[in-house]
């Protein structure tokens, strides 16, 4: 069961599970008109995971997140206009429109869309904040398809050998693009984790309450004890991958949209006139910096985008 | 006598010494080994904890790496031999490359991985390679290999202690016992050094001739220990053949810029680039496709000299066989000119 909390840190958390949805839903349903560039993987259905594990989130923590980074960037205050931006290429985004949706960098927030590629770069941070004795820590996001490579077990079996302040937070919606786990992992998750020493709970929940209390005992761990853990959340996405790559079936999401939507289950605890006024404002907001970025310039063409890297005889120039 | 070796491990030394922020990475690097070519030997013993031995997981070990530079810190990773480069080939070209630019020059990965490369122990075909040539022209990443001639722990030190992007420092390991004394060789050649506009560490490009010799009639352009295999090819080939070369050889070689050799091929109007590399696209091709675009018709003759396109053998005489040598150079510089 998850901690008693006041109304108003209810109506703060709700308030972030709607921000994601919302978002998200304004990405879909632009998509097919054309402003965004490239593609997109959204967080739909998994907004309590990011939402609830920041809660525990201090000043100067570190993220590195995935291809499915947009929901960790906003629970982490990003700017919906700079992601906005951002996908639409644009030269306020994030990172200038050269990143795009799953190249982010703000502050101490990062992602990238490699899969397992980040979790050693991850765990090097995590080492240097420990060397460093600054007490940061980094939260470090995979999915259970990420389980199929390699490098996730040469990182697991570092962090514990060197005892890393990170926490690996593995959101298993059950499918890797069209692939179920069921085809792709063999064995127990959790033995995985388990095998290399590592503090790991697991939860199958999408309430936020319930997973921001089991990643504050996991944080209050890594922070006590300069160690790392890993926080499984067993989850449901209940988009595509991508864009319009669902091989689901219809009912099979429905029935998933019913039993696990963090808005409804967390919504419980507002009343509902409080709900449709949250969901009112965060339209405006997201409608808002959708329009701003929708007017803000392309990127200037630079003859020498290279920069520093940027070579060539003299006899040419 | 310093050999080379002792120059890059006095390097890494004062690396250590002058930043608390450089730490040491690798396989097998603590005391009494001191990694398996000892470059890094003694090291642990002066600064236990910056000095660190890490499982055989080299893809880890250049992420680490990577977040720990993306962190502040200054580290160094050894990858044990150069062919198991192919192990970090996502984490360069995806991450530590790419981050920089990616990000909108919003962070720094001032990462450098030092490896040996090369041939001539007899380690056979996955033990021998020059694999650098696959991450030459990786946006962002920075490729220095340092040669016989100058001060390879000053190209070493400053790098790791000044430079802004991830690095790979490839150690050719034939090079490890020659002497870095500079006096002798400036008896018998002339020695321009030059910096080239895109480094921002110290990594020179030599320029070099032998004292006295008449005007150059060819250029050739190497470095690594291919640097040395030449020096020796172009005494014999002035002193018997009367062919008298002007050596080029960069440190750096990637971001690529050389215009001394564009210079020097356009008074030579032939050019031999000599590799340890296997042929065919490698290094030479990116030197001969960019002195044609710069030169054109005026150049006469351009040849290059690389490894065969087969892996490297074990056996010494297969070896022998196809590697590049001070033979194989002279005869391909005789028939130039």
């Amino acid at each position: 069961m998850a901690s008693i909390v006041d109304n108003t840190v209810n109506i703060n958390l709700y308030q972030r599970l709607c921000q994601i949805r919302t978002f998200e839903e304004t990405v879909l349903e632009n998509f097919p008109k054309g402003v965004f560039f490239g593609t997109t993987h959204t967080y739909l259905g998994q907004e309590a995971n990011a939402v609830g594990v920041f809660d525990t989130m201090e000043p100067g923590d570190i993220v590195f997140s995935n291809h499915r980074c947009h929901g960790h960037f906003l629970a982490y205050g990003g700017d919906m206009r700079a992601l906005f931006a951002e996908m639409m290429g644009k030269s306020t985004g994030v990172c200038g429109g050269r990143g795009g949706s799953q190249h982010l960098q703000w502050r101490d927030f990062y992602s990238n869309g490699i899969q397992g590629g980040i979790l050693p770069i991850a765990t090097g941070m995590a080492i240097a904040e420990k060397k460093k004795e600054s007490h940061k820590i980094v939260y470090v996001f995979l999915g259970d398809g990420t389980l199929g490579e390699g490098v996730v077990y040469e990182s697991l079996n570092i962090a514990s050998l060197w005892q890393a302040p990170i926490l690996f937070v593995l959101e298993n919606n059950r499918i890797a693009q069209t692939t179920p786990i069921e085809q792709a992992i063999a064995g127990e998750i959790r033995a995985r984790f388990e095998a290399f020493g590592i503090n790991t709970e697991e939860l199958d929940s999408s309430d936020v309450l319930e997973i921001r209390d089991r990643a504050r005992n996991l944080v209050k761990y890594i922070r006590e004890q300069n160690a790392p853990a890993v926080l499984i959340l067993n989850t449901y996405r209940f988009g595509p991958h991508s864009k319009g790559d669902d091989t689901r079936k219809a009912d099979e999401i429905d029935s998933i949209r019913e039993t696990r939507d963090p808005l409804i289950i967390h919504g419980a605890r507002i009343d509902a006139e409080k709900k449709s006024q949250i969901r009112n404002e965060m339209i405006a907001k997201i409608h808002e910096a959708f329009e701003y970025a929708l007017a803000d310039p392309f990127p200037i063409i630079e003859k020498n985008p290279g920069g520093l890297f940027s070579v060539g005889f003299e006899g040419q120039r | 006598m310093t050999t080379v070796l002792e120059s890059l491990n006095n390097a890494l030394y004062q690396a250590l010494s002058k930043d608390e922020n450089v730490i040491l990475m690798g396989e097998d690097i603590l005391s009494p080994y001191g990694g398996a070519f000892k470059v890094t030997k003694g090291l642990s013993d002066t600064f236990p904890g910056r000095v660190l031995t890490t499982p055989i997981s080299e893809a880890a070990l250049v992420g680490i790496g990577t977040g720990m530079a993306l962190r502040g810190l200054r580290p160094v990773v050894e990858i044990m031999f150069g062919d198991f480069i192919t192990l970090i080939g996502d984490q360069i070209i995806n991450h530590a490359a790419k981050f920089n630019w990616m990000y909108n020059h919003q962070v720094e990965v001032p990462l450098v991985i030092r490896t040996p490369m090369g041939g001539r122990r007899g380690y056979g075909p996955t033990h021998s390679q020059s694999l650098e040539k696959l991450y030459l022209g990786t946006p962002g990443l920075r490729t220095l290999s340092p040669s016989f001639i100058g001060d390879p722990g000053r190209i070493l030190m400053d790098v790791i202690l000044n430079g802004h992007q991830p690095v790979l420092f490839a150690e050719n390991k034939s090079l490890y016992n020659l002497s870095t004394e500079w006096e002798t060789l400036r008896k018998e050649f002339f020695i321009q050094e030059i910096h080239p506009k895109n480094a921002d560490t110290y990594s020179p490009t030599y320029v070099i001739s032998i004292q006295g010799a008449p005007e150059a009639n060819l250029t050739i352009a190497s470095y690594g220990y291919m640097a040395d295999l030449t020096r020796q090819a172009v005494l014999e080939l002035a002193y018997q053949y009367e062919i008298f070369v002007e050596m080029i050889i960069p440190s750096q070689l990637s971001p690529f810029d050389y215009p001394e050799i564009v210079r020097s091929t356009k008074r030579t109007k032939k050019l031999l680039i000599v590799e340890e590399g296997n042929l065919t696209l490698g290094w030479g091709a990116e030197v001969v496709a960019r002195t044609i675009e710069s030169l054109g018709s005026q150049i006469e003759s351009i040849r290059r000299l690389a490894s065969e396109d087969t892996p490297i053998p074990a056996s010494r005489p297969l070896e022998s066989s196809v590697l590049p040598s001070v033979e194989s150079i002279i005869e391909a510089a005789r028939s130039m000119v």
